[in-house]
Parts: C-alpha cells; sequence; structure tokens
C-alpha cells in the first residue's frame, strides 16, 4: 500500500470533481460559514459563544441551537426543492433539464434525508428541550451532559452530510437507500456510506435524547404533578420518546447491517449469497413508521398547548387524549406493513397491516374533534400560532384521507411510489409536524428570548405556506392520479405532465417566499424587540408551569420548585387570585458546562468521513477519541457546581423590579 | 431521599431505559439471525459447523461470572473492600476466559473459511454473536476501570452506584447470552 | 377584511377548486380514473368508494371547524363562554364510535379487497391464461413468452380478453413493474419470483413504467403495452419468432449489460431455463457444464474495504 493510499484512502482529487450546480452549493455553503465566522471574530464573542452556548449543559440554550441549525438545514432542503420543481418541470422529451439523472436522484435523496433528521427531528428536539423541563417544574433533564451530547451528534450528522457536497457525492438511493441499489454491487461509491454514517451518528444523538427525556418526564416532574395532570405537550413527548426508545435501535441495527455489507463485505441484504433485501425494507420501515409518529406526536401536543390557550378554555376530554396517544404510540409498532403492500407478501398479511392502519386513524381523528370542541365554547383569538392550528386542521386532514386510501392494500398497488403517495406524506409532514413546530416556535418564542414575534410578517407567512403548499401538492395527487411515478429525472410529453409540474413549481416558489418573511420576520422581531418585550413571563395568558416563569427563564429556571394540585396549574393560580407566598431560597444543584459533547462530535466526524473513505487510521483515532472524551468525562469529578441562595435570591429580586 | 440518592435513583432509571434499548437493538439482531440462519448458499449450516460442548463450557463460564459479579456487588453493599475487588476479579477473569473462547470460535470458522462474508447466516451468526461479545468487552473494559478506582479510592457512593450499573450490564448481557444459546446454538444442534 | 367573509372565500375556494379536480379529472391521461382492464376498474372504484367514505368524516370535520372558529371568536361577545367544560361522553362517544365504524367497514372491505385483488391470484376466465416472464434489467424490461418461444424488450403485446400470468423477477437492483390502466404494481426482485395477474379488457395501447428507482437508468424504464386481437396478436407472435436474435446465455448476458433508453428488440427464445436460471443464480452456487458467465455482474469476490492490511 503507497503512503498516498494509506493516508487518504480511496480519497482522491476525483472527489472534488463536481457541476456546476454543486460548486454553487459548495461556494454559498462556504460564503456562509466564513461570514458568520467573521462576524463572531468582529464582535469579538468567541470566548461568548464558547462559554454561553457551545458547551452548555441547559436545556434552554440547547433547544435554541438546535432550532437555528435546523433552520439552516431547511433552507438547504428548501435549495433541494427549487432543483427538484426545476427539472421535473423542464426535463420534457428531448430536454435533459437542468440535472443529469445521477445528481438529480442525489438531490432528492439529500433532500428527503436532511428535511427528516436534519430540520423535522432538529426542530422537534429543539421545541422539546426548551419547553418540556419549564412545563414540569424541573430546573433542567435528567442528564445535562447528555443533552449536549446529543446536540452536537445531531450536529456531527449535520456536517457530515453536508462535507458530502464538496468531497465527493451523496447517495442516490432515496431517503431510506434500498438495497440491492444501496449495497456495493449497483452502488459502489461513497454517497451511500456518507448517508448511512451521518444518520448512524445523528440518530444515536436521538436515541440518547429519547433515554434523557424519557427519564426527565417519569422521574423529574413537580411535585403533584401526577401523570394525569401533566400538560398535553409532556404528555405528547412521553409518548413520542417512547417510540424514540423502542424505534432508533432499529435503526441503529439496520444501518450497521448495511454497513457491514458494504465496508466487510457481509451478506446481509446482497441479491446473492444469502443476502436478503426484504429484510432491509422490513427493519428500515420498523423503524420509519414510529419515526413519523416520533415527529407528530409533538406536534399534536404543541396544538392541544395552543388551542387551549387561545381558546381561553381547558382543552376537551383530557383523559380521552391520553389513550388517543397511547393507542397512537402503541399501534404505531403495528403498521410498518404498508410502506410495502407491493412486495408480496400475501393477501392475508396486507390485509391485515391495512386494517391496522386505518384503525390507527381512529385515535388521531379524535384529537381532532377534541381540539375543535376545546375551541367550542371559547374566546378564541387568532394570533398566529392559531393560524397554524387551523391550516394544519386542512391539510391534515386532507393527508389523512389519501392515507386511508392507500390503507386499502388494493388501492395502495396502484398509488405506491407514484407522486400521490409523495403528495400524501409531504401533507402530513408539512400540513402536521411543520406546521406544529412552527406553531410552537411562535407560541413559546417570547419565552424564550424574552419578546414576541412580530405578528403581521407571521401572517403572511402563514397564507404562503398554506397556499403555497396547496399550490404546490394539489398537482402532485393529481398526477398520482395520471400514474406518474415519483424521483423521474424525465418523462415524455405524451404523458400530460408538465403544466402540472410546472404548477406545483409555482407553489414550491410560494413556500419559499414565505419562508423569506419567515427570516423576515425574525430580523424585524430583533430590531423591534424593545416595543414588544414579555415582561409579565406570560404573553398568552397561558394555563401552564413555564409561563409562570421569567421571560427568558433564568438559567435554574425555578428559584423554588413549584408544587402542583391540578391541571393547568398556573391557570388555575391566576384563577384563585391568590398572592404566592414569599419564596424561601435554598442552595441549587447546576451542572456545569462541558467541552466533551463538541470533542465527541469532532471524533464521530472523523470517524464517519474515515469509514465513507476507508482511511483506517483516521477511523482509529476518531473511535480511540470518542473513547477517551468519555472517559475523561467518567473520571471527572468537576462535573457540578451550586448556586448559592443569597446569588438566587439577588436573581429573583433583579426579576420582580423590572416586571 | 437525599438529593445524592435521588439522582442516583434517577441514574438507574436512566440506564434500565438505555438496557431497553439494548433489548431492541438485539431483538433486532435476532430477528435478522431468524430470516437468514438458513441461508447458507449451498454451504453448511449452524448444525454442521457449532460445537455443543464448546458453546456449553462457553456458556457455563459466563453464568458463573454472572454469580460471582453478584457476589461482588454483596461485598460492595457491606462496603467490603477487598472482598469486592476478589469477586470483582474473578468475574473478569471468567469473563475474559468466555470472549477469549469466543474469538478462537471466530478465528477458526474462519481459518476453515466459514467467514463472515461468505454468505448471509455466517454473516447474521458473526454479528449477532460477535456484537454480544464487544458489549462483552465493553463490560470488561469498564470492570477494568472501576477495579482501579476501587482500588485507589474505595467505595464512595459514586463508585457504589457505577459498580450497580455495571453489574446490571453484566447481568443483562448473561440474559442475552443465554437467548443467543438457545435460538442460535441450541436450535442448530436439533 | 371581516372574518365572515374570509371564511366565505375559503369555503368557495375548496368548493370550486373540488369541482375543477373533478372535471379534470376525466380526462384520458389520469391513467388510474381509465382503467382498461377489470384489476384497474376494481381498484380504481375501491378508491372512489375510500374517499367518498372518508367525506363522511371530513365534510363535518370542516363544516365544524369553520363554524365553531366563527362563532367563538373572541370578538363574538354573545357567544356563550364555558371556559371549565371540558368533558362530555356523549360527544366522546360519537367521535370514537363514528370513525370507528368506518374504520370497521373500511376493514371488511379491506379483508375483502385484498383477497380478491391479490395480484398472485389468477383471473377466473374461460380463456386460458397467457404466462409472461418479466424480467428487469438496467435499465429496460425483458418479456420472455415461454409457451411462443419468443422474447421482447421494451414491448408488451397480448391478447384482449385473456388473463395473462405474469412471473416477475429482477437481474438488477429492486424495480416494480406497473401498467397503470390495468392495474396494480408488483415489485420485482432478484432471486425471486413475483406474481401478477392482469387483464386487458379492451384493445388499446397502455403505457407501462418501473415504479421503484433501480439507478441513474431508472426514468427510461418505459415499455409500451398492446391489447389487441388474438389475431394480431398471433401475427405479432409470428413475426417475433422470425427475428434473427435468440435469447441464449451469451445474448442474454450481453442485454443485461446497463443500458438505457432501449429500443424495441425481439428474440427467439428456445432456452425453456433461462428464466429459472436468472432467479436461481442468486439462490445457489450454479454448476453448469458451458461457461454461462450469466452477467457481469454476479461477482463472487464482493469488493469492499481493502482487507490486505487489517488483520481479520
Amino acid at each position: 500500500m503507497t503512503l498516498t493510499h494509506f493516508l487518504f484512502g480511496r480519497l482522491t482529487l476525483a472527489a472534488f470533481q463536481h457541476d456546476f450546480i454543486v460548486y454553487s452549493g459548495v461556494f454559498s455553503m462556504f460564503g456562509g460559514i466564513i461570514t458568520v465566522l467573521a462576524v463572531i471574530t468582529y464582535f469579538k464573542r468567541w470566548k461568548w459563544l464558547w462559554t454561553e452556548w457551545l458547551t452548555t449543559t441547559d436545556h434552554k440554550k440547547i433547544g435554541v441551537m438546535y432550532i437555528i441549525v435546523s433552520f439552516v438545514m431547511l433552507l438547504r432542503g428548501l435549495v433541494d426543492v427549487a432543483l427538484i420543481r426545476a427539472q421535473q418541470a423542464t426535463s420534457v422529451g428531448s430536454s435533459q433539464g437542468i440535472l443529469t439523472p445521477d445528481h438529480f436522484q442525489q438531490i432528492f435523496s439529500a433532500h428527503g434525508t436532511l428535511m427528516i433528521f436534519f430540520v423535522a427531528m432538529g426542530l422537534m428536539f429543539g421545541l422539546i428541550n426548551l419547553v418540556v423541563p419549564l412545563q414540569i417544574g424541573a430546573r433542567d433533564v435528567a442528564f445535562p451532559f447528555l443533552n449536549n451530547v446529543s446536540f452536537w451528534l445531531f450536529f456531527a450528522g449535520v456536517v457530515l452530510i453536508n462535507i458530502s457536497l464538496p468531497i465527493g457525492d451523496f447517495s442516490g438511493a432515496g431517503w431510506l437507500a434500498y438495497p440491492p441499489l444501496s449495497e456495493l454491487q449497483f452502488s459502489p461509491g461513497v454517497g451511500i456510506d456518507y448517508w448511512i454514517w451521518c444518520l448512524q451518528i445523528a440518530g444515536i444523538g436521538s436515541l440518547i435524547s429519547g433515554i434523557n427525556f424519557l427519564v426527565t418526564i417519569l422521574k423529574m416532574r413537580a411535585k403533584g404533578m401526577s401523570l394525569m395532570k401533566m400538560p398535553m405537550f409532556t404528555w405528547s413527548v412521553l409518548c413520542s420518546m417512547i417510540l424514540v426508545v423502542f424505534a432508533f435501535p432499529i435503526l441503529t441495527v439496520t444501518l450497521s447491517l448495511l454497513a457491514l455489507d458494504r465496508t466487510l463485505g457481509m451478506h446481509f441484504f446482497t441479491s446473492s449469497f444469502g443476502g436478503n433485501a426484504m429484510m432491509y425494507v422490513n427493519l428500515i420501515w420498523a423503524w420509519g413508521h414510529p419515526e413519523v409518529y416520533i415527529l407528530m406526536l409533538p406536534a399534536f401536543g404543541i396544538f392541544s398547548e395552543v388551542v387551549a390557550t387561545f381558546s381561553k378554555k381547558r382543552l376537551f376530554g383530557y383523559a380521552s387524549m391520553v389513550w388517543a396517544l397511547a393507542a397512537i404510540t402503541l399501534l404505531s409498532f403495528l403498521v410498518w406493513l404498508h410502506h410495502f403492500f407491493t412486495m408480496g407478501a400475501g393477501a392475508d398479511v396486507n390485509a391485515f397491516f391495512g386494517i391496522m392502519t386505518m384503525v390507527i386513524a381512529v385515535p388521531t381523528g379524535v384529537k381532532v374533534f377534541n381540539w375543535l370542541f376545546t375551541m367550542y365554547k371559547g374566546r378564541i383569538t387568532f394570533a398566529t400560532p392559531m393560524l397554524w392550528f387551523l391550516g394544519f386542521v386542512v391539510l391534515f386532514t386532507i393527508g389523512g384521507v389519501a392515507g386511508v386510501m392507500m390503507g386499502l392494500p388494493a388501492v395502495d398497488f396502484q398509488l405506491h411510489n407514484s407522486l400521490f403517495l409523495v403528495a400524501h406524506f409531504h401533507t402530513m409532514i408539512i400540513g402536521g409536524a411543520v406546521f406544529g413546530y412552527f406553531a410552537g416556535i411562535t407560541y413559546w418564542f417570547p419565552k424564550i428570548t424574552g419578546f414576541k414575534l412580530n405578528e403581521r410578517w407571521g401572517v403572511y407567512a402563514f397564507w404562503c405556506w398554506l397556499i403555497g403548499f396547496v399550490v404546490a401538492f394539489v398537482p402532485l395527487y393529481i398526477l398520482g392520479i395520471m400514474g406518474a411515478t415519483r424521483r423521474l429525472d424525465h418523462y415524455d410529453p405524451s404523458q400530460g405532465w408538465q403544466g402540472l409540474f410546472i404548477v406545483a413549481g409555482v407553489g414550491a416558489a410560494i413556500i419559499m417566499v414565505g419562508v423569506g418573511f419567515q427570516i423576515l420576520q425574525i430580523v424585524v422581531s430583533i430590531f423591534q424587540r424593545k416595543q414588544n418585550l414579555d415582561l409579565t413571563g406570560d404573553p398568552w395568558d397561558g394555563r401552564t408551569l413555564e409561563w409562570s416563569t421569567a421571560s427568558p427563564p433564568p438559567f435554574y429556571n425555578y428559584a423554588v420548585l413549584p408544587e402542583v394540585s391540578e391541571r393547568d396549574p398556573f391557570w388555575v393560580q391566576k384563577q384563585s387570585g391568590k398572592t404566592p407566598e414569599k419564596p424561601v431560597y435554598k442552595d441549587i444543584h447546576m451542572p456545569k458546562n462541558s467541552p466533551f459533547g463538541m470533542f465527541i462530535a469532532l471524533f464521530a466526524v472523523m470517524f464517519g468521513f474515515a469509514i465513507v473513505w476507508h482511511i483506517l487510521w483516521l477511523a482509529i483515532v476518531g473511535i480511540l477519541g470518542i473513547m477517551i472524551c468519555v472517559a475523561l468525562r467518567l473520571s471527572s469529578d468537576d462535573t457540578d457546581y451550586y448556586v448559592s441562595a443569597a446569588e438566587v435570591a439577588k436573581i429573583e429580586t433583579a426579576r420582580k423590579v423590572v416586571a | 431521599m437525599t438529593h445524592e440518592t435521588e439522582s442516583q435513583e434517577v441514574q438507574k432509571f436512566g440506564f434500565w431505559a438505555y438496557l431497553m434499548t439494548d433489548c431492541v437493538l438485539f431483538a433486532s439482531l435476532f430477528a435478522t439471525y431468524a430470516v437468514l440462519h438458513n441461508n447458507t448458499f449451498g454451504g453448511p449450516s449452524g448444525h454442521d459447523l457449532f460445537s455443543m460442548p464448546y458453546v456449553l463450557g462457553e456458556t457455563f463460564i459466563l453464568l458463573v461470572s454472572s454469580y460471582t459479579s453478584g457476589l461482588a456487588m454483596l461485598a460492595v453493599h457491606k462496603q467490603a473492600k477487598n472482598q469486592a475487588l476478589a469477586w470483582l476479579g474473578t468475574t473478569f477473569v471468567l469473563g475474559a476466559t468466555f470472549l477469549i473462547m469466543e474469538l478462537h470460535e471466530f478465528s477458526s470458522l474462519i481459518h476453515d473459511g466459514h467467514s463472515f462474508r461468505t454468505n448471509g447466516f455466517l454473516s447474521s451468526y458473526f454479528t449477532l454473536v460477535g456484537t454480544h461479545g464487544l458489549h462483552i468487552t465493553f463490560g470488561l473494559i469498564w470492570m477494568a476501570v472501576l477495579m482501579v478506582q476501587v482500588f485507589k479510592k474505595g467505595l464512595p457512593p459514586k463508585t457504589t452506584s457505577r459498580l450497580t450499573l455495571l453489574n446490571m450490564f453484566w447481568h443483562f448481557l448473561d440474559v442475552i447470552w443465554i437467548f443467543i444459546f438457545t435460538l442460535v446454538y441450541l436450535m442448530a444442534a436439533r | 377584511m371581516k372574518l365572515s367573509r374570509k371564511i366565505f372565500l375559503v369555503l368557495s375556494f375548496i368548493v370550486i377548486f373540488a369541482l375543477v379536480l373533478f372535471t379534470i379529472t376525466r380526462g384520458d391521461n389520469f391513467a388510474l380514473f381509465n382503467p382498461a382492464g377489470q384489476i384497474a376498474l376494481k381498484e380504481r372504484n375501491l378508491m372512489i368508494f375510500t374517499l367518498l367514505l372518508s367525506l363522511v368524516v371530513v365534510i363535518p370535520v370542516f363544516v365544524m371547524t369553520f363554524m365553531i372558529a366563527w362563532k367563538y371568536r373572541a370578538q363574538n361577545t354573545a357567544a356563550e363562554y364555558k371556559p371549565d367544560w371540558d368533558n362530555n361522553v356523549f360527544l366522546e362517544t360519537i367521535w370514537w364510535g363514528i370513525p370507528f365504524l368506518i374504520i370497521l367497514i373500511l376493514s371488511v372491505v379491506a379483508w375483502r379487497s385484498s383477497h380478491e385483488l391479490d395480484p398472485s391470484q389468477a383471473i377466473v376466465s374461460s380463456k386460458p391464461a397467457l404466462t409472461v416472464e418479466v424480467v428487469a434489467l438496467d435499465w429496460k424490461w425483458l418479456f420472455i413468452y415461454p409457451q411462443q418461444h419468443m422474447a421482447s424488450v421494451n414491448m408488451l403485446e397480448i391478447p384482449q380478453g385473456t388473463p395473462i400470468n405474469f412471473k416477475v423477477t429482477s437481474d438488477a437492483p429492486m424495480n416494480s413493474f406497473w401498467i397503470p390502466q390495468l392495474g396494480g404494481q408488483i415489485y420485482a426482485m432478484p432471486g425471486m419470483t413475483t406474481h401478477l395477474h392482469l387483464i386487458a379488457d379492451e384493445e388499446g395501447i397502455y403505457q407501462g413504467a418501473s415504479a421503484n428507482i433501480s439507478g441513474s437508468g431508472f426514468a427510461g424504464m418505459k415499455f409500451t403495452v398492446k391489447a389487441t386481437s388474438m389475431g394480431e396478436f398471433s401475427d405479432w407472435v409470428y413475426q417475433a419468432q422470425k427475428s434473427s436474435q435468440t435469447l441464449d446465455a451469451v445474448s442474454y448476458t450481453k442485454l443485461a449489460q446497463p443500458s438505457e433508453n432501449n429500443a424495441v428488440v425481439y428474440y427467439t427464445a428456445n432456452d425453456d431455463n433461462l428464466y429459472d436460471t436468472t432467479v436461481m443464480k442468486f439462490m445457489m452456487q450454479m454448476q453448469s457444464a458451458t461457461p454461462t458467465q450469466v452477467t457481469s455482474y454476479q461477482d463472487s469476490t464482493t469488493p469492499g474495504m481493502d482487507m490486505s492490511n487489517m488483520k481479520m
């Protein structure tokens, strides 16, 4: 083996050769990174960044970091959308459009992968981090250091998928990379390996977070907050974390097995030598279906909070809502085969999973009715979070109907892998999860930052998203009925599809305008923050504990841990008109910052990159680095500290002066 | 409950949650083995390749190590440092023996041309059993580190709680092995 | 703008939209709504049935949403305000119960239709079935007509009104064999045979495609389906059988090489075992006297990480 081969594995200069579009992407990416670095340097904020943000164990800051990173990735995902829509609107007949088939396939694969893992999961974990400890009256999560690690592993995944842009290629096998296409025989390059490792690393971060929040919710609730007195968002997160804990190990295994096939020449999913590609499909969807409920349940929880608050009314049917969540959690493990009815499992098996799929629609529908009857005989204000909710009701219902249709195996035989399917799942994820997260961000923004978001731009953004979504995806439903398959980089004009693709492109553009409005909203809000300060900590006349803290809360959340006796404890407290007693302050035990999360992620990126490019020495450095960081962290005694009661008193008094 | 014991409770609960995820991980590997165990692509099956006496020996050693690990915990609860070290050391030796036996089994299979690259059956066999072996390896490293800590610092609460977690881990691996022994080796011997 | 006007506009938009949708889906290009065979017809009817049944829930939800949002908006101080009213067993029973009933109906429909429209179920007909063996290749479709001893690439001509038994496999990544106007799809997988039964009740030309991504040439995996009279079909077979090309192990290997946008080609096919060999070669080592290097993809050493420096 030559020295070059030893040092660089299969990485050669060829990995840096790309077409114009990729170079533009790389250029923008680097431009963005350099700008950010320059700004931080100019304002001399490196130390602040390190101590206040990068090494923090504070769940609120970790939440903010998740959301910022997710939003940046959303922008990359939308660039992918622009390219996909442009290609499909122009690649007809003799024109090959703007992309080669190979490049197009990488783009939609990257689009799906990053939207699910690095936008949706990131926004979700961001909101969960921001809100759950505050909502349950706790000071932080159960394992604050691991929380930091989770964020950095998520970021490591982001780094890897973005490195694949300048160096090498990404997967062209779709967001789930089915074998045999994803095996070495048909995909000998580095793309699939990048895909495997960015997900594997981020997936471990998600798994750790799942354990963290499961334990936090079960063990760290305020005194008196029994399970049936928890806020509904917390309930939804609990169920979602149960799903994470049971589903993500399956993903870990599946990705590992594919990696073993590709890296060590094993035969789990190869066409020959005793491999079974159908096993992969089963395993990946045994994870994949719970995954979509992992994303959806917290969004449902957010809507429960938002609808109750903005209707100034108790959530209708609390127990029913909890049972619905539990039912969905359980059932989500019993439907996975509906993703491949066409693989030929036979009528009995198909029918069973089809029936289960339709059964799961019942508790989901029940929730919608409960929300509506929360609004009934309430006093509703249509702040932006409520608008997102109304948009959700419209879109989710439509998407749900499409889902029930495809839940019938015989119908699915015609709709599977068509654009009808694509429209359906986008309706659910965007209309369901993303709208929920947007509502949540708008709702809890003042709590975390201390000032409200500009309403007007929020309303404009909402309408652009809703209208844009309809214009972008109704054509796709129609195209599905016309027999159009998904993932096509080219088609014949005789199909009559081009007009609809062009309309879809316009819709996508409208959504992008909406995102532009969201960016504008943030910028304007920051500039106008002094006029929109949340001085009371309770800008929406909220119902749950988090609204009893200052905006933003002190780093320890609660000077005195609250005790509750009912649901909607803050609302009850406000209604009773009782003034809270003078608090007795005690020393507060807080976790210290730690750089090890970052370092572990750095070594993880090294490891992932090394495996992709077959650089053995770097892989060993990566593994050893992680192990050393873990060992150093575990042997450290300097991981926490106490805030004196006097210090707490000082902070609390300062707040009261401002209020 | 004091603040310290409360956080130890939380730690234990978190570790249980982690063990649950490890359970799902192994379940997925078992499922894969169940699907692939007959995919020999014309080659020999487990029936032909596995040696029951040898595996019985491994199993016995691991089961005893679980017992000695329990004895170590009893000593820890009694704050009997030297006794704890002795039993931990015994557990370590037994665990290492198990691992060496397993590595020997693997290398002789590979040497005979039955490697994890040969077919789906062997891929899934090596991965399932090998993942268990990897867990044992990490357990042994953890055990060694803790033994050094006990030797140097005795048995303060932080160390005893970590020993408790290790003990849970070790028993868990034993349970997984019983499943492997049954579903992989015993079923192949039929 | 007043909220009531906004709601009116939104509702009218929805209604007009639905009407437009309804109208345009009558067009010829709507493959799924223009079935040419009984399988596709039944599948279409199921689609419509499910859609209509779902509307039983959807329409009340939409109506209620807008009515409640409108009536209980904060500005409408005349509306009753019951902030603590959060429970009603009767209502809960309705909205757990009715969806449950609908799902019950759909479950029965699901069970029945899954069995009735099971792709591996033969179509009952007085006419004898025609067997076509389908091999998905990179990136074209090979159709072998074993009874007629001929094969074609990207062209599937079948007699009208005759049940067709498709035996589907792949010598390439996973594909999906789909003729929308005749019926639903079935996955094509290497080392496996899946079965699909379709019938063209009307003569005509239909489009076929692959519905599962299989690499860079996947979009070009289109094929033409022509349902003709029995006489025309026999003529077509006869012409194809006069082809100068024979489909044997050697020519098959050549055909299996990656290629895109293949033109229609015909072969005579006298090797009755070709399809079975194509499936079986993935399941066991092929022992044959003649060196049938069936396809260059059949590798016995999978390329992977350079192992020369790793101790195993």
